[in-house]
């Protein structure tokens, strides 16, 4: 995946069709999408906003491949989620899908080389494999000489960065970002910002952004408004596309 | 995730919470050691009792009235002096019998004193036990006829009055009465931290007059040959049951009274394995307590492996790794302080102490199955949670 190829040859990083979430919270069934369709192209920059209760963290975890749809078709890197047994599931996030959250989470007690080759474990590689690519994924992100320092010795960028890192080591479609700023500072959220963008430009890797920071959405090719379960909005912004993906 | 992986990533858990870890071992630890340390000492009863029942001599037939590890409560004997001639003719040489009367007495030399038991014996038991003296001779058959005030002492006792003094050709009283020391018997040492010299015997018919019995406890034969024993367990039998119908008697072997003393002793093992088994059950609670507390504990990163790949099994496996490699290290700690213990125990206290191989690797087995079984439920618990409920419990 280290070229990208052209849009198209490819099915699309996500694509979701009618896509309803129902949760069942003692009697009552509350919906928490209702019929949300949205494509996301390989490489394609999206931020996804919105209030809280909108329904954008559950659209999020659908997108990740980590909830399956009450109804509706949702694909991910061309497999149906539907269709597929928790252990594929588990498979197609190892392969594809690369997440970085608000809070990091960051294994304590963890070297930032072991934290970043933890999706490798997963895809049975062996220790000097990982190691290797940990390491190469690490000095991507600056942190090159930080290898063996663990969470708590880092500081709240740069264990965002190694969070980054932990993200892109598997060379996945589609990144995950849920609040990356959130636990930020301006200035270092801006750097982490400017980092990531880097890195799935220069990668061919679709971002999902999901913020509530205007500021922040405002980075992304495209702004998608969810608001009670539904796309009150999908606009493409001004930022120019560096990879012809469709913006 | 293969198992190398799995085991390396519950490693780190383990010894990222030591001290809980620790905690958590500790019912398995003691669990282990108690059912090591437990059998070994019923072990070492089995053994002492065993070598020194061996130590009466394989030709030996105990007899005496009532049956040996019966459910009855002992009774008064009906034996007489006058069943030894009986005995005696069946045996084909009255030389081979002897006789027994015990009581426990305070035995006196000046202003030394010290209780022994005494045994009534007559002329014979010197050959019948093979018994050597340390210095002066045993008392004759006229000594016994004539009802002499004689005493032979055991090695404790002897010195327990006299010191290092040779006491034969002095006097010692018992219940008052004054008898005359005629020699010392060499030293056969302890057994449970009872000692086995604290014995002083005289003729039994002084015995009798002493105590104030005209019955005996019981009698011991030496048979010529193994081949006889059969048949002069039955003629004596026979003989007591004419005599007296409707008493039990018994004629045993010193390979009976093993074998009945053997059964009670592992029956008694048994009952201490049993009861320390109970606290390695316990132990196991422990662990699978912990086991629920620590999935829930890590919920957020059962959440974050789950979100970078892993399968249910992939977390099942690493938090069974955890529980089985909890209770085998705390089964390790226990077997080394079991196995100590024991030996501990059997250096310090007067019970003797055997390890015996099939306790520290039952013990052992069982506190590894004990993870396993303890540690099933709280594992699939880990891999069943739904990675968006666990990445959300922040």
């Amino acid at each position: 995946m280290t070229t990208p190829a052209p849009a198209g040859d490819q099915p699309p990083a996500v694509e979701l069709r009618d896509v309803v979430r129902e949760y069942r919270t003692g009697g009552e069934v509350v919906a928490a999408l209702r019929g949300v369709s949205l494509k996301i192209d390989n490489g394609e920059y999206v931020a996804i906003i919105g209030p809280s209760g909108s329904g954008k963290s559950t659209l999020m975890h659908i997108v990740g491949a980590l909830d399956r749809p009450t109804r509706g078709m949702v694909a991910v890197a061309g497999q149906d989620i539907a269709k597929l047994s928790d252990t594929a599931l588990a498979e197609l996030r190892n392969e594809h899908i690369g997440f970085v959250f608000q809070s990091f989470h960051l294994l304590a007690r963890t070297s930032a080389r072991d934290n970043v080759a933890l999706p490798l474990v997963y895809r049975g590689l062996s220790s000097p494999k990982r190691r290797a690519a940990a390491e190469e994924a690490l000095a991507a992100v600056g942190l090159g000489h930080r290898l063996g320092h663990r969470p708590s010795e880092l500081s709240g960028g740069e264990q965002q960065r190694v969070a980054i890192a932990r993200a892109l080591v598997g060379e996945p479609r589609l990144l995950l970002a849920d609040e990356p700023t959130g636990n930020l500072d301006t200035r270092n959220g801006q750097e982490v910002m400017a980092l990531l963008e880097r890195l799935v430009t220069e990668r061919g890797v679709a971002v999902v952004l999901v913020t509530h920071d205007p500021e922040v959405a405002a980075r992304a090719q495209r702004v998608v408004r969810v608001r009670d379960g539904l796309i009150a909005e999908d606009t493409a912004t001004l930022n120019v596309s560096t990879q012809g993906a469709s913006a | 995730m293969n198992f190398p992986e799995a085991f390396r990533t519950a490693v780190t858990a383990l010894s990222a919470n030591r001290l809980r870890s620790l905690l958590t071992m500790l019912g398995v630890i003691i669990g282990v050691s108690a059912v090591v340390a437990l059998v070994a000492i019923g072990s070492g009863a089995q053994r002492e009792v065993t070598q020194q029942v061996q130590g009466l001599g394989s030709n030996l037939i105990l007899v005496f009235q009532g049956e040996i590890g019966g459910t009855s409560g002992p009774s008064i004997s009906r034996l007489g002096l006058e069943d030894e001639e009986a005995i005696g003719r069946v045996v084909g040489d009255p030389s081979r019998v002897t006789v027994t009367a015990t009581s426990a007495e305070e035995v006196r030399a000046g202003t030394a004193a010290t209780r022994s038991t005494i045994q009534g014996v007559d002329e014979n038991f010197v050959g019948v036990f093979d018994r050597e003296l340390a210095s002066g001779t045993f008392f004759a058959g006229t000594d016994v006829d004539s009802r002499r005030r004689v005493i032979v002492l055991g090695a404790d006792t002897a010195t327990a009055l006299f010191g290092g003094i040779d006491p034969v050709g002095r006097q010692v009283s018992v219940t008052g009465v004054r008898f005359q020391v005629l020699g010392v018997f060499e030293a056969q040492g302890a057994s449970f931290g009872v000692s086995q010299d604290q014995q002083a015997y005289m003729p039994v018919t002084t015995a009798q007059r002493l105590f104030g019995i005209s019955t005996v406890d019981g009698f011991a034969v030496k048979a010529a040959e193994l081949d006889d024993i059969e048949g002069i367990q039955a003629g004596i039998l026979a003989e007591l049951q004419a005599k007296y119908p409707g008493v039990t008697f018994s004629a045993v072997t010193q390979d009976q009274i093993l074998g009945v003393i053997g059964q009670i002793l592992s029956l008694l093992t048994a009952v201490l394995a049993a009861i320390a088994g109970i606290s390695l059950v316990v132990g196991g609670v422990g662990v699978s307590n912990i086991m629920l507390v620590s999935v829930r504990e890590r919920t957020k990163e059962i959440g974050l492996r789950k979100a970078m790949g892993a399968r249910r099994r992939d977390i099942t496996l690493q938090f069974l790794i955890e529980a089985v490699l909890l209770t085998t290290i705390g089964g390790t700690i226990g077997l080394a302080l079991g196995i100590g213990g024991s030996m501990l125990v059997d250096l310090l206290s007067p019970l003797p102490a055997q390890v015996v191989w099939w306790a520290p690797v039952l013990a052992f087995a069982v506190s590894v199955v004990t993870g396993v079984v303890f540690g099933v439920a709280p594992a699939r618990r880990a891999g069943k949670l739904d990675p968006v409920v666990a990445l959300r419990s922040d």
